[in-house]
């Protein structure tokens, strides 16, 4: 842990300093985590972050990709003012998670917005059923979430003020055949994060449930039949709108939504007869 | 989960979990429980993140400090976060929070004397030993600040002018110095420290034991009085009138009156009772005698009360609620004295409560300064007139009437103390201060001092004038006797004292 505050530094201004407000937003409210950064939405959320001057922190287990967002990002986050720190860690271990959202906040002085945009869908044959493979989707898209959003509410709730974002997926909506454990963990998702905003409305703070339909990034590569597909900036720039305007939960793009709304509606023993 | 018969060996499958996750670097390496929290001042207008470790008793606390001091962190110590300001945030640093070291270790009730963790709230203590016959000597106007909070801070009550502060209640305490040795402090043991760390807002050790007194009472009740006063020399002269007959003196100021009406108000007036004048004293001495109302008029819960009070928080609303309250006053005035239990007249920030919410989300300062009696009058009329003025005025105004005491920092003595609440946003923010920093001239000027649980808005050269010089320079080279390394800290220590 870094200390921040000597105590033998000079300071001696007894008013706290609050900086002018930009783009509406104080730029001391202007700070986040984004965990699973590495890649796809993750990425493009760092991006649009930095570009509207947050000081943010971008987590994921690949350092290397980490280092090229840093690189790219630096002179764009400090010419708006931000800047941004990357952490190469592994989401689903929850055990290194207290020590890094500490060292990440202090070193921020605070944190505003929290998205946990880490998941993986592993590539599965419909007559496999391979435990390791669907325990590993748990941890990344479950635990992880559990061991850094109970960090992050905590938090939230001390300091009644933030938003915590949670990217799910319209998978979660129904158990399909394609991917039982994922769209399972989805729906694992919805439920915590829609209980984490029940918690939290007490104090005022935020939970918006993202669930995005086909984005182009690593996870849809060489998926066939998608439609609607939007790019992963796209994404991005909805996901912060629907974050800001408070929504509850916000299909990606939005008219997934009668997708979302229909797909639910369909008896079990028709969808069972579907093919997705 | 699977049949135990059949099902796979549940250690087989601890281990298959272990080993699919990496073990965490250090598990479960804190002996206290702690997380990361937003700290704040008990006023909402400043706060930080910081680690929060709850130590249950002196072996945790004790992990904890050596723990940070292994870390290379600071600790600000904490109790209930009563203070109104900077006095328990310690921004980049760790907070102790020992409100969970807690038991009543003892009470005498020949004596009256209580032996107490730190963690024991006046709330714990008052109920603790009403039943017996004996009520704290001292308390806030809330329950809920520990005893060392209190002690560090050295708060007082509406009774200072009569038996001193918390302080002079204390006739002994254990205190956990950052070399890891406890020591035992009283006016003969060890006597310098005993005066600097009550009222050395955390910064010399923390406490871990504390032996105080209590005073002997003979009903659960107080008789009452109300006394409507038209200005501030009106109110002075009333309390000087009370003083060496009453038990407790409050006025409350309405800090919209202007002119001929300048600090306005209502005093209360209270005594305890003699033995004999309560009839049913095992009745009066309870618990449940002193609850307060959980509901108003039966109805509405009180938790929702801080609501109602919102949309007047405003200088237009705050004048009429001042002016509704002088108007009740001059009625209340006209009764004759009643009985009120003590909780009921102690406590009164405890009625509403989260109050504060109603100041919105930049919260709230408490501005209270200490004059002494011969510029009393002249320096209040003069902050009245500031406030006027600047058009930033005190939607809350409370006046007591204090004594010296032997305490290195404190900041009671012969004469007066006013507290004003004001509202925080973000756009008076800057504004506010500036205020705050002229009215501190004026109260330098006239010789007076600031309190610690309330401040935050005091600089380091106002702060080193307000003290005489040799007390500060003996305190500080305790500091440096006692934590060279600096390890006990807080934000007001870091704006106040630590360039000094």
């Amino acid at each position: 842990m870094t200390e921040t505050a000597s105590p033998t530094g000079p300071r001696t201004l007894a008013i706290p300093p609050r900086p002018p407000d930009l783009q509406g937003i104080p730029v001391g409210e202007r700070r986040a985590i984004v965990v699973g950064a590495s890649s796809g939405m993750g990425a493009a959320l760092v991006r649009q972050l930095a570009r509207e001057g947050y000081q943010v922190a971008a987590l994921a287990r690949r350092a290397g990709e980490l280092e090229t967002l840093k690189a790219e990002l630096e002179p764009v986050a400090r010419a708006a003012g931000g800047a941004v720190t990357v952490r190469a860690v592994d989401a689903s271990d929850a055990g290194a998670a207290p020590a890094m959202f500490e060292e990440l906040v202090l070193g921020l002085g605070g944190l505003d917005l929290f998205i946990y945009a880490a998941g993986v869908m592993p590539k599965l044959e419909r007559t496999e059923y391979p435990t390791d493979k669907d325990l590993s989707v748990l941890d990344v898209n479950c635990a992880g979430l559990v061991a850094w959003g109970n960090l992050a509410a905590h938090l939230f709730t001390t300091q009644r003020r933030g938003t915590l974002v949670g990217i799910s997926s319209i998978a979660g909506d129904r158990g399909r055949k394609g991917f039982p454990v994922y769209c399972a963990s989805k729906a694992f998702m919805n439920t915590y994060l829609e209980a984490l905003r029940n918690r939290l409305s007490e104090v005022d703070v935020h939970v918006c449930t993202i669930k995005p339909g086909f984005v182009d990034t690593a996870m849809t590569q060489g998926m066939k039949g998608l439609f609607w597909l939007i790019s992963a900036e796209e994404a991005a720039r909805q996901i912060l709108s629907a974050a800001r305007k408070r929504v509850n939960t916000r299909y990606v793009p939005g008219r997934w939504f009668f997708v979302g709304t229909t797909i639910k509606l369909i008896p079990s023993f028709v969808f069972r007869k579907l093919n997705f | 989960m699977s049949d135990p018969r059949t099902g796979p060996d549940p250690e087989a499958q601890a281990l298959a979990r272990q080993m699919r996750r990496p073990a965490s670097p250090e598990p479960g390496r804190a002996a206290a429980p702690s997380a990361l929290e937003h700290v704040e001042g008990w006023g909402m207008a400043v706060g930080a993140p910081s680690r929060v470790l709850r130590p249950r008793n002196l072996d945790e606390l004790r992990a904890a400090v050596v723990q940070s001091q292994r870390d290379g962190a600071t600790i600000g110590p904490r109790g209930s976060g009563c203070s109104y300001g900077d006095a328990s945030v310690n921004q980049g640093g760790r907070v102790v929070d020992t409100s969970r070291f807690g038991r009543i270790l003892g009470f005498d009730a020949a004596t009256g004397v209580a032996e107490l963790e730190p963690g024991v709230t006046i709330k714990d203590l008052w109920q603790h030993i009403l039943p017996k016959g004996y009520w704290p000597k001292v308390v806030s106007g809330t329950m809920f600040p520990t005893a060392a909070g209190a002690a560090s801070m050295n708060i007082h009550g509406k009774n200072n002018f009569a038996v001193g502060t918390f302080g002079d209640a204390i006739r002994e305490f254990d205190l956990l110095l950052a070399s890891g040795e406890v020591v035992t402090a009283n006016r003969e043991q060890n006597s310098e420290l005993f005066h600097a760390a009550i009222g050395g807002f955390g910064m010399l050790g923390l406490f871990t034991r504390i032996v105080l007194e209590t005073k002997k009472v003979h009903s659960g009740e107080m008789e009452v009085s109300a006394i409507s006063t038209r200005n501030l020399g009106e109110m002075m002269a009333h309390f000087e009138q009370q003083k060496s007959t009453a038990d407790y003196l409050v006025g409350w100021i309405d800090c919209f009156g202007k002119d001929e009406q300048l600090g306005r108000g209502l005093i209360h007036v209270g005594r305890y009772l003699k033995p004999g004048e309560d009839p049913t004293p095992e009745r009066t001495l309870t618990v449940e005698h002193q609850e307060l109302p959980s509901r108003i008029l039966g109805v509405f819960p009180k938790s929702e009360v801080w609501r109602l009070l919102a949309p007047f928080c405003n200088d237009f609303g705050m004048s009429l609620i001042n002016r509704s309250k002088v108007w009740s006053g001059m009625l209340e005035a006209r009764r004759k004295p009643y009985r009120q239990s003590h909780a009921g007249f102690a406590f009164l920030l405890d009625y509403v409560p989260n109050w504060k919410w109603a100041y919105g989300k930049g919260g709230l300062i408490q501005y209270q300064s200490f004059v002494p009696k011969e510029t009393a009058h002249a320096v209040y009329t003069e902050l009245l007139k500031h406030c006027h003025w600047r058009g930033i005025t005190p939607y809350l105004g409370v006046f007591k009437r204090h004594r010296p005491d032997p305490f290195l920092l404190t900041h009671a003595m012969d004469g007066w103390s006013f507290a004003m609440d004001f509202r925080v946003t973000p756009e008076n923010r800057e504004a506010l201060w500036k205020h705050c920093s002229e009215l501190t001239d004026i109260v330098l000027s006239g010789g007076g001092r600031f309190y610690f649980a309330k401040d935050l808005v005091l600089r380091a050269d106002q702060a080193r004038a307000m003290f005489p010089s040799d007390n500060l320079e003996r305190f500080l080279a305790l500091k440096q006797e006692y934590d060279p390394a600096g390890l006990f800290a807080t934000n007001l220590w870091r704006r106040l004292f630590a360039s000094a």
